[in-house]
């Protein structure tokens, strides 16, 4: 076993060598410009882009034509917005959101509001999961967007996203979903789950970094966004720029191998998160963060009361995982996601998110969950709040003396 | 982020980690930081009454890890000084000693407060004024 173990596959995965064996000739050999009409090396290109296209469509159910490649899930998230927003202005001004939503979303959407859109940013419960109801009550005659993630990145938590999608369709309303987390994962079929625009991305499928999609429906309804990037008119003009062959190849690739093996994948990997998750729960004073029903299958987010986040993953410097505390940077800020979850800046800061990959092994699983434990233990035994817990003082009542 | 050798080492074998009983009259204990600021640190002094000099220091701490490793330093330094003396230990001695980054110095302010705060609990229950608090901080 290779430390530190890998289990932040929410962030990104590793290529999958099948994808990158596809890829390889298009960098030195197969180099051309799939736009170039004149010769081979640009026919080459295109012919290995519009396999690539089939792959990505038939994965997700959709038209090889509703494909628009983007540099990722960033992109399409900004285009499907900005550009639902400038090509329906006439129509309206009002967008539908949830406050868990990617930063890609929530930053654009405010963007978006400088620019004169109103948006309305819907409260999940305490589970993560919004309802159906939400969405219509929130629908005004001037919406022309309702944007909701399929699965969450922090805490897995899959919406209802066909019935979310149905309202806004019998209301005449686009929908939108970041499906980053969920395509490749968990089957999604933009027909039967009645989406109109879908953002998704290779690198958190085993496939590349640096090339997404972004799904745009062409019947029933069709639907337009105006272009954010003026050039060569690429992507039936909605994404102008030399396309990422070699990217595209192995998001092809990698869609190809998601949706072949994604069921017998996800049978292994639902079964090691479980085990993972149930050993972790048993630690004293943990707690599930999310609906433990409606879940991405390779995510668990675990909280550990009276244990820091920080200090927590310097403990488990042997596993790579992502905490609950946005600490990068000067400021010490909780997750906004397990925030609104009703969380307080203590449980926030003190958890965990294991993302499990196909190549994720049991042997992982077994270190990880000692390893983690083992931690949690270290570091109540010199936690003051660990042991005020015990002794029974209500933390709430302490006068803390803030700094 | 990485970490200095000195916050790696104080982290992985954290000194004097522990309870002194907080009810003795020779017992000053500071508790400092908010469990939402990600930082607690509960710093405890044992001092001679004779002498005036700290026989043993011992610290809990909820935090990352160069709160932990500044708490642990600051009850290695306690220990054998006289209260006066405690009292000149200034928080960018600790930043110096465990190369704390920017980000990291208010980890040494708490444990500076964190002395302060136990060192005037001692005081109060002696019958004295605690020290006042002159804060300038680096």
């Amino acid at each position: 076993m290779k430390l530190p173990v890998y289990l932040d596959n929410n962030a990104t995965t590793k290529v999958d060598p099948r994808a990158l064996d596809a890829m390889i000739p298009f960098f030195t050999e197969d180099f051309g410009n799939a736009a170039s009409r004149n010769h081979p090396f640009g026919w080459k290109a295109e012919e290995a882009v519009d396999y690539a296209r089939e792959q990505i469509a038939t994965l997700i159910g959709a038209n090889e034509k509703e494909i628009i490649f983007t540099s990722g899930a960033t992109e399409s998230n900004n285009l499907a917005l900005k550009g639902v927003f400038e090509m329906y202005a006439e129509k309206g001004k009002h967008i539908i959101t949830a406050v868990t939503e990617h930063k890609a979303i929530l930053d654009t959407c405010k963007h978006l509001e400088k620019q004169g859109a109103e948006i309305t940013y819907l409260h999940p419960a305490e589970n993560g999961l919004l309802t159906v109801a939400q969405v219509e009550e929130a629908i005004r005659p001037d919406t022309i967007l309702v944007t909701i993630m399929f699965g969450n990145n922090e805490i897995g938590v899959l919406q209802p996203i066909r019935e979310i999608a149905a309202a806004c369709k019998k209301q005449g309303v686009l929908f939108h979903s970041d499906a980053t987390q969920a395509v490749g994962k968990i089957p999604v079929d933009v027909i039967a789950d009645n989406i109109d625009l879908m953002s998704f991305t290779a690198h958190k499928m085993y496939g590349p970094k640096g090339i997404g999609a972004l799904y745009v429906r062409r019947k029933n309804p069709r639907v337009k966004v105006t272009a954010q990037m003026d050039g060569g008119g690429h992507e039936r003009g909605m994404r102008s720029g030399t396309l990422n062959v070699p990217g595209i190849v192995g998001f092809g690739k990698a869609a190809e191998l998601a949706r072949l093996e994604m069921q017998s994948d996800t049978e292994r990997i639902i079964k090691m998160r479980d085990r993972l998750e149930n050993a972790l729960l048993t630690v004293e004073e943990s707690y599930l963060n999310g609906s433990k029903e409606h879940r991405l299958p390779h995510t668990t987010n675990i909280s550990f009361k009276y244990v820091e986040g920080e200090g927590l993953m310097m403990a488990i410097k042997d596993i790579a995982v992502s905490s609950g505390s946005a600490c990068t940077s000067a400021s010490l800020e909780p997750s906004y996601v397990l925030k609104s979850l009703g969380l307080d800046d203590e449980l926030a800061h003190s958890s965990l998110r294991f993302g499990l990959s196909r190549y994720t092994t049991d042997e992982e699983i077994d270190f990880t969950i000692k390893c983690v434990t083992d931690a949690v233990n270290r570091l109540r035994d010199m936690s003051p709040l660990w042991e005020m817990f015990k002794e029974g003082i209500d933390l709430k009542s302490v006068q803390w003396t803030e700094h | 982020m990485a970490y200095s050798e000195k916050v790696i080492d104080h982290y992985s074998n954290p000194r004097n980690v522990g309870t002194l009983d907080k009810s003795s009259a020779n017992v000053g204990t500071g508790l400092v930081g908010a469990p939402e600021c990600g930082d607690v640190m509960r710093l405890q002094i044992q001092v001679n009454p004779e002498t005036g000099v700290i026989e043993d220091a011992r610290f809990k701490t909820f935090g990352c890890g160069s709160a932990i490793a500044s708490s642990s330093l600051a009850t290695e330094w306690l220990k054998g000084k006289s209260v006066d003396q405690a009292l000149t230990i200034d928080n960018m001695d600790i930043v110096e000693e465990l190369a704390l980054p920017p980000v990291k110095i208010h980890c040494s302010v708490l444990a500076e407060d964190a002395i302060r705060a136990a060192i005037n609990d001692y005081r109060v229950k002696q019958g004295l004024e605690p020290i006042a608090e002159e804060k300038s901080h680096h």
